[in-house]
């Protein structure tokens, strides 16, 4: 039997995975799909993440954005050396893999119940497994409504999957940018303004937000002012995630560890934490 | 035929209306509709109506130098376009465009301001539901200020 040492040092080590694919999303957005080198493929629940490693550059915590199953999937945007570095792994590179990671999306809890996906910018790639699993079980859940935000066209994610989930009957898209440029004949203004005319009954939804924090204050309380109870609104948080354990302390939000903890949270376990601005 | 007043008291502007202020506000409307890409009212203009959208999408643009019409913001069904009616010098503040068919009804605004002085009660009424839609515009605006999506750079 391993000790309690052995499996930290376990949890600690990358494992090898060889990236298969690589699409460009937007102009500093990339998805690359990863398979093991060696081993079994990575079991994970929606909303869980995986500390990704480019070797001899660092290692940054990313949400999984594939369906169960298939091969691990990544969105990564490229925001500094870490993310530039992986974002720039061509197929055949290797990347080291920790995890997964952390506390997933409510989507048994949610199971009979209509499902508000609200998504702005990159946190479009984490709650898509879980609207794959909506999907997957689509006569289990009740109404299924996706609203997406980005600053502009030109930032959406998954364009033409969304595309092809708006053309669905059974699932409600509705997309948005801050800024209508180009050709857009689509809507203008802020994600959360959504929320208000949406079709779900609020009474019997649960609610999976994710994008920047401002964003997802406001979506709450849109969500609440809909009639949403606030145990049924989750929330995505992110901060400075290292060691995916618990133990580094660097994701320390008051008196939860978001990598331990998170990085899904109920909207009243984290609202208080969210007004403290020392935090 | 479904009169202007059963069209409006399900919009949200208008919603828990009485039925005799739904009527004083229906007596200045008519139904009105826009092909693609037919202007509205532009920048500029007077502004002496309102709508309420009740199918298609409508732009407000802005026009900048050397950019062009920069949209920004649409109003889709059961949203209201217009609050320049309410304060002098009731001149529109943007362009509106129709973004394909658009269905809207079009409320009168001096027959409305005159009603409004005429029976203060039901001016405070429209004032208040106006107000609120001010504030819903304002908090969103203000969120579109943060750049939210922005990374900092």
């Amino acid at each position: 039997m391993a000790t309690a040492a052995e499996t930290l040092s376990g949890a600690m080590a990358p494992r090898p995975f060889r990236v298969v694919r690589r699409q460009r999303e937007t102009g500093d957005t990339w998805t690359l799909e990863l398979e093991p080198v060696n081993g079994e493929p990575l079991d994970f629940v929606p909303g869980q993440f995986t500390m990704l490693y480019a070797f001899g550059v660092g290692e940054v915590p990313i949400s999984i954005c594939g369906e169960r199953g298939g091969p691990l999937v990544h969105t990564v945007r490229a925001v500094g050396a870490v993310s530039e570095a992986i974002c720039a792994s061509r197929p055949g590179a290797v990347l080291g893999v920790r995890g997964p990671f952390g506390r997933g999306w409510p989507v048994e809890e949610a199971l009979g119940l209509d499902v508000v996906v609200v998504a702005g910018g990159i946190g479009l790639p984490p709650l898509r497994p879980a609207l794959y699993e909506c999907l997957r079980r689509r006569s289990e859940y009740g109404d299924v409504v996706l609203l997406y935000g980005s600053r502009t066209p030109a930032d959406l994610v998954y364009r033409r999957e969304v595309e092809a989930w708006r053309s669905r009957f059974d699932l409600e898209v509705d997309v948005t940018v801050d800024r209508g440029e180009g050709d857009w004949r689509g809507k203008v203004g802020v994600v959360p303004k959504l929320i208000g005319s949406a079709r779900f009954d609020p009474g019997a939804a649960v609610a999976m937000v994710c994008g920047p924090e401002i964003m997802m204050r406001f979506a709450a309380e849109a969500l609440l002012a809909r009639g949403v109870p606030e145990d049924r609104i989750y929330l995505s948080m992110e901060r400075n995630m290292q060691c995916g354990l618990g133990h580094c302390g660097h994701c320390q939000l008051g008196p939860t560890l978001i990598c331990r903890d998170g990085p899904i949270y109920r909207f009243d376990e984290i609202e208080p934490l969210m007004k403290v601005r020392e935090l | 035929m479904r009169t202007i007043d059963t069209l409006i008291h399900d919009v949200p502007i208008f919603q828990g209306m009485s039925q005799e202020a739904l009527e004083l506000v229906s007596g200045c409307a008519t139904n009105i509709r826009f092909s693609d890409g037919e202007v509205l009212f532009r920048e500029g203009d007077e502004a002496d109506v309102f709508y309420v959208i009740r199918h298609g999408r409508v732009a407000l643009d802005m026009f900048v130098p050397a950019r062009g019409p920069v949209t920004i913001e649409t109003v889709d069904p059961g949203e209201v376009i217009g609050w320049s009616w309410l304060f002098a010098p009731y001149r529109w503040h943007f362009d509106a465009k129709a973004l394909g068919l658009v269905r809207a009804t079009v409320f009168g605004a001096a027959c409305l301001r005159e009603k409004c002085e005429q029976d203060p009660a039901f001016g405070y009424d429209l004032m208040s539901r106006f107000a609120q839609v001010l504030i819903e515009r304002l908090q969103w605006t203000r969120l579109r200020l943060l750049d939210m999506y922005g990374d900092g750079r």
